[in-house]
């Protein structure tokens, strides 16, 4: 009797104590979920073989490219294909911009509101890949809710910018709540109209970090299927020589 | 006198082939006139729409301004300094505000240019009346190219995506207030129209335009972001095109004229192979040669007289109808971006139709002179036998 009365004593207090530890274990806030998808997603560099699919009225375009980058500041992509477009170079190197053309013979600086330009005829803009600030640096992050989004868990995390000087005023990010990776971004203008949204998907954990292979973009304010993003091979820490991230790498 | 008598008496007397000859003169007479009285009406309608729609009097460009790069329109705007602000309220000026932007009417993108102009301005012919506010909506007037390249008509909705000052993009959908029928493509073609404070509030650039248009009660302003730009300027490329367009039209009525001139010196080098005797006559009777040189050559040059009346008999009625209907344009032309009514009035000026005689009296003049300069070669006797020579 003794023992058992000890055991339901210990199993009542290890039940209130569980209890407490939950009550106040406080949520993650918008801020530490945003650290987290960085600390999952943020390497020391990367090197990527992707093809973007452009969804067309008529037809489908298929671009085939392989990408070095060093963390968000430095990268350098060529394409492959279409033959159309192989040889095409895409340096960028601290906020500057710069595309060799194998047809021309020349490397010309995409700057001021040229970045504005689609990729390729994409939904995605030049300035889209050149924002290379941070979320947090930019945007003020709030923990707004829950939603599962193809079976998982994930946290709504709504940004509103703290700077003027950014392309979307509010941006809404759906989080795996266990992998931190983000599943859906919505961009919105100031008025609060939806812009754009990215759909990641095929979510793959390579080199111990969760990674999405599949991403749509969609200007949602077009008809149309949007642009494709698969990444057909991706290695994250390699041997990275610095010529790669030069203006004369262009021209190799 | 009596050179001029005997060459209209050889002229009639040569029955039909005179007559084609200046049939065919006369069409060049009837052509040149018609084109270049198109043009000059053209010319004279251009520059008459584009000062009513867009020029005025002239402009005040923002100095980063480029209507040619459109990348430089987000830093060319500047503030309304106050002095032009007492001229803006007397509508001497209109300030007129432009950014890119972007509308997707039926769910397609298309890129524009946004344009925001006063509500009330009369200077320029625009229906900006229509753009006055009516609670919440956001109302914009679009021209007819602009109207049929979207799809769009009076009353429609649609989403506008633009980006303010920072480059922060909003949107919001904007309601086509009218659709104006116009001939200036360059205030119509892409282009969305906003009520100027509207325009200010959405792209954060308040008090602020891209260029002004200035009316007759303009008085100068010395501001270094402003530099005036007066019709000379405006209106030069308009000139341009013009000028580029006559010079096209005048190939096709040159090589009429050249058809004719041909005929002419045909006739003329086969009447003095074939009037060796009346040659060695008329040099028998007295003539001297060079007497008989210019009576023929005033006989060519007659086919030109002759032609100018023909010309008349059928050119004038035809000249005063289309001078009332007008020369209907093709709608096609008329979005190529170049001002262009449907339908041309043709302006016929004084010089032109004494340039265009003198023009053809000349040339027709200068063919009969080239093959009767071999009479002076002629041996009377020989040419009395009618030996060929």
């Amino acid at each position: 009797m003794k023992y058992l009365t000890i055991l339901l004593l210990a199993a009542v207090l290890f039940t209130s104590a569980t209890a407490f530890e939950n009550e106040n274990s406080t949520p993650l806030s918008g801020k530490e979920i945003i650290e987290k998808v960085d600390a999952n997603m943020a390497a020391e560099n990367r090197i990527i073989e992707s093809d973007m699919i452009i969804h067309g009225k008529r037809r489908d375009r298929a671009v085939s490219s392989k990408t070095w980058s060093i963390g968000t500041d430095q990268s350098f992509s060529e394409y492959l294909s279409p033959a159309r477009e192989a040889g095409t170079k895409m340096l960028k190197v601290e906020g500057k911009l710069w595309i060799y053309t194998p047809q021309t013979d020349r490397t010309i600086q995409i700057s001021g509101h040229m970045l504005r330009q689609s990729v390729m005829g994409s939904d995605l803009s030049y300035e889209d890949m050149m924002d290379d600030r941070e979320l947090l640096e930019v945007y003020d992050a709030k923990h707004t809710g829950e939603e599962v989004i193809d079976g998982r868990k994930c946290y709504i995390i709504e940004l509103s910018a703290k700077v003027e000087d950014v392309a979307y005023h509010t941006q809404k990010m759906w989080v795996d709540a266990e992998r931190f990776v983000p599943l859906q971004q919505e961009m919105y203008a100031k008025s609060g109209q939806l812009l754009k949204r990215t759909n990641l998907s095929n979510i793959k954990k390579v080199d111990g970090r969760w990674f999405p292979m599949t991403m749509i973009y969609k200007d949602v304010l077009k008809d149309g299927k949007g642009t494709e993003y698969r990444i057909t091979k991706i290695a994250f820490n390699q041997e990275i020589p610095d010529y790669i991230f030069t203006k004369a790498a262009l021209k190799k | 006198m009596l050179a001029f008598k005997l060459a209209f008496k050889n002229l009639i007397g040569a029955g039909l082939k005179t007559w084609l000859n200046v049939l065919v003169l006369s069409l060049s007479f009837v052509i040149i006139i018609f084109y270049n009285s198109m043009m000059d009406g053209w010319d004279q309608q251009a520059q008459t729409d584009t000062i009513a729609w867009e020029i005025g009097q002239g402009q005040l460009w923002e100095k980063d301004y480029d209507p040619y790069d459109p990348y430089t329109l987000i830093d060319a705007h500047a503030p309304i300094s106050p002095e032009m602000k007492s001229q803006v309220e007397s509508d001497a000026l209109v300030p007129v505000l432009i950014t890119q932007a972007s509308v997707y009417p039926q769910g397609r993108m298309q890129n524009i240019l946004l344009k925001g102009i006063p509500s009330d301005q009369q200077l320029l012919d625009l229906p900006t009346s229509a753009l006055g506010t009516d609670g919440d909506e956001t109302k914009a007037i679009i021209g007819k190219r602009m109207a049929e390249a979207t799809k769009l008509k009076e009353g429609d909705k649609v989403l506008l995506r633009w980006r303010d000052k920072n480059g922060t993009f909003d949107a919001r959908e904007i309601t086509i207030a009218n659709v104006f029928d116009n001939n200036v493509p360059s205030i119509d073609n892409g282009q969305v129209w906003l009520p100027l404070s509207t325009l200010q509030d959405m792209t954060g650039m308040q008090d602020e335009a891209t260029l002004l248009v200035t009316g007759s009660n303009y008085v100068p302003v010395n501001n270094e972001n402003w530099t005036f730009k007066g019709h000379e300027f405006l209106l030069a490329d308009l000139k341009t095109i013009i000028q580029s367009k006559k010079g096209s039209a005048a190939i096709m009525y040159i090589l009429l004229l050249g058809i004719a001139l041909l005929a002419i010196f045909d006739t003329q080098v086969f009447s003095i192979f074939r009037r060796q005797k009346e040659i060695g006559t008329y040099i028998a009777l007295g003539m001297t040669r060079s007497q008989v040189v210019k009576l023929f050559t005033i006989e060519g040059g007659a086919h030109s007289i002759l032609a100018a009346v023909v010309g008349a008999i059928y050119g004038i009625p035809l000249f005063i109808y289309l001078k009332n209907v007008g020369i209907p344009i093709p709608a096609a032309s008329q979005n190529a971006g170049v001002p262009m009514a449907s339908e041309i009035i043709p302006v016929y000026g004084i010089s032109l139709i004494l340039s265009t005689i003198l023009l053809v009296v000349i040339a027709a003049t200068i063919v009969s002179y080239l093959p009767a300069r071999k009479i002076a070669r002629m041996n009377p006797t020989e040419a009395l036998k009618g030996k060929i020579q």
